[in-house]
């Protein structure tokens, strides 16, 4: 059978099972629709948390984009994990043992104002949709690159089945799907680490064939000889001080993000929230571990194949001819020697290699059956739609929940909630799906977005709203304020020639910290300013005292469910 | 038997916070110590360390940070359940 008829055959059934999960998890109330009705076991809320968190992006790009940053990659291997810690010693537990629905529900509740709740429930929805803009994008990427269909139709196959299980099971569909499709995604992106590592290595264990052998020096050398820069040492790509501040900003707003933060409402207990998040960042950490190791191996393998041949030498290697066609490949001798050769400057290299090869052309570079290229399909279409479904519940609980309920009708009843929960999943998909159809042409701008105001607004007000008691209204708002809009503007003044079109960014860095690590300084300016403001103002009231002393105990959390 | 008087709930909330700041301080040194120490700060330096076949810097930047990531939760997950057993705070 042709690669063409496994990849649809596998894409196609595991939708059905996605299809089948949903419809066995369709629910009738509230709590079920927003957390599950915190009945998920913490092991099943590990793959679902990994799921969710692990995008299209991070499944296709991510090994690329270290191959080309070698060292300094590490910001993003760091940055994507160590914010679990964070959210497992710092707001986890505590979240949990609240016990409500949503991050602004916390935010509004604690800091007992409207105002708060609403910019919370504001701040929700523009951090998850500037990210499921580019999930939806994904998964009609993945279908036309494998499938041949236009991105389009890619696009509305991918809204329809996430409509399917989201509308109908909220909460509880797109969790029990999202272990699912962490099943699959992990399973296509260790086949196919796991071949390369063998075939080039010897050594089955991706991470014990990057330490134990020598291949992640052969292609230091290798760089060194093509005039690259080098692999193996630190601050090529990025200065000391951004290596810094980009990872400590990517882990802040890791754990301030809050469709990942709700996943930790769905557990029963306070100390499932805990262990449930080591679940989580070790399914993360197969992937995330793995994936340095896939891009020495396939990087190596690449230039080692590649670098040197003629054209009719190059035409004999079938993967080559294939990826050439995608345009994800190219070659073009342009000093006219009859070889193709690698160089550092742009002007004379003749093999021009799209950072998005190193996952997608692995399995046939490693000789692999046909299956495993529409299984690597397949994950990257679980990962695509399952963090798109993670999204798009905490935008919409945002509206439905926080808005409408929270603070438009307190009055509403369980059935009309549950209707304009299940009104607004349904909106949030079609938006998601027009900005996949028509993307912005920003959106890997608005990346830096989501985590630098994740960072510099939500993280501070949860963490000061458990730790610091003293903490109040006045604080938190000024706090909140000062660090969004700090953000806000640095990252719209540094990256002003895309949002705003000017020729240079207006101002290049704040004091050498880029876009991405601007975050820690607007969360250090939202901390200093709460601490200053709240000192300055009356405390919080007495049944806000007893919350907090409340949220830091673990007994008590196992409320029954329904009641509000 | 301790006497449940309010006051002595209170000591004993006090003291329970207490040890709960002290796991979580120690576990985010460690933390802070593979990550910002060893990969960046130490990134220079350690990179003239070898481990196996790998810089030392970079083995922690591309994998030993995150294997302790991973053990970090899972023993501040245990430590925090004995914490909970020991002042009488755990779950039923």
């Amino acid at each position: 059978m042709s690669t063409e008829t496994w990849t649809l055959i596998i894409v196609g059934l595991t939708f059905a099972f996605y299809l089948y999960i949903g419809y066995l998890n369709r629910v009738r109330e509230t709590a079920g629709f927003y957390v599950a009705g915190r009945g998920v076991p913490a092991i099943a809320n590990g793959a679902a948390t990994a799921a969710d968190w692990m995008s299209g992006a991070s499944f296709v790009s991510m090994a690329g984009l270290i191959s080309f940053l070698g060292y300094d990659g590490a910001v993003y291997l760091m940055g994507w994990t160590g914010g679990y810690v964070l959210l497992a010693l710092l707001l986890a537990p505590y979240l949990r043992k609240y016990g409500k629905y949503t991050v602004p529900d916390f935010i509004g509740d604690r800091y007992y104002s409207n105002t708060a709740r609403a910019v919370a429930a504001l701040a929700t929805i523009f951090i998850s949709l500037t990210y499921v803009a580019g999930q939806m994008r994904a998964v009609g990427i993945v279908f036309s690159r494998f499938l041949q269909v236009n991105i389009v139709t890619g696009v509305i196959i991918g809204m329809g089945v996430v409509a399917f299980f989201a509308v109908l099971g909220g909460m509880k569909g797109i969790t029990w799907t999202q272990v699912a499709q962490y099943a699959v995604l992990i399973t296509a992106y260790l086949i196919t680490t796991i071949a390369i590592a063998w075939t080039l290595t010897g050594n089955p264990i991706p991470q014990l064939a990057l330490t134990f052998t020598d291949f992640a020096q052969r292609l230091n050398q290798i760089q060194i000889d093509l005039g690259l820069k080098e692999y193996l040492r630190p601050f090529q790509n990025f200065s000391q001080l951004n290596v810094f501040f980009v990872t400590l900003s990517l882990m802040i707003g890791t754990a301030g993000l809050p469709h990942v933060i709700i996943r930790f409402y769905t557990v029963p207990r306070v100390s499932d929230a805990r262990i449930s998040a080591g679940w989580a960042l070790l399914f993360i950490a197969l992937l995330y571990t793995s994936a340095p190791a896939l891009a020495v191996f396939a990087k190596y393998n690449l230039i080692n194949t590649l670098h040197g041949k003629t054209r009719a030498e190059i035409e004999q290697i079938d993967w080559a001819v294939k990826w050439e066609q995608t345009g994800l490949l190219k070659f073009e001798d342009k000093d006219g020697d009859g070889k193709l050769e690698m160089t550092a400057d742009k002007a004379t290299n003749e093999i021009i290699i799209d950072r998005d090869i190193i996952v997608l052309s692995t399995p046939e570079v490693a000789r692999l059956a046909p299956w495993v290229v529409g299984l690597v399909a397949a994950g990257g279409l679980a990962a695509a739609l399952s963090t798109a479904a993670g999204l798009l519940i905490a935008m919409s609980s945002a509206v439905s929940h926080d808005w409408y309920y929270r603070i438009w009708k307190p009055d509403a009843t369980e059935s009309e909630r549950l209707l304009v929960g299940r009104i607004m999943i349904f909106v949030a998909i079609l938006v998601a799906g027009y900005f996949g159809i028509r993307p912005p042409g920003f959106v890997a701008e608005v990346v830096a977005f989501a985590f630098g105001l994740a960072a510099a607004s939500l993280f501070p007000a949860i963490l000061l709203g458990i730790f610091d008691r003293r903490m109040n209204r006045e604080g938190a708002t000024a706090g909140i304020l000062v660090g969004l809009f700090f953000t806000l503007i640095m990252i719209i003044l540094m990256r002003s020639n895309r949002l705003l079109g000017t020729e240079q960014p207006i101002i290049a860095s704040f004091l050498g910290i880029n876009a991405q690590g601007i975050g820690v300084v607007g969360a250090i300016l939202n901390f200093i300013v709460s601490y200053v403001v709240s000192r300055a103002t009356p405390p919080p009231p007495q049944e806000i005292q007893e919350l907090i002393e409340e949220i830091r105990i673990p007994r008590g959390a196992l409320a029954p469910t329904a009641e509000h | 038997m301790e006497e449940r008087t309010p006051n002595n709930q209170n000591s004993k909330a006090v003291a329970y916070w207490r040890a709960n700041l002290r796991a979580i301080l120690i576990l985010l040194a460690i933390w802070a110590l593979v990550s910002y120490v060893a990969a960046i700060i130490l990134g220079g330096v350690f990179y003239n360390v070898r481990f196996f076949q790998l810089p030392l810097s970079f083995w922690f930047a591309q994998q030993g940070s995150m294997i302790t990531f991973v053990i970090l939760i899972f023993v501040y997950s245990w430590w925090m359940n004995k914490i909970d057993r020991e002042f009488d705070v755990h779950e039923e």
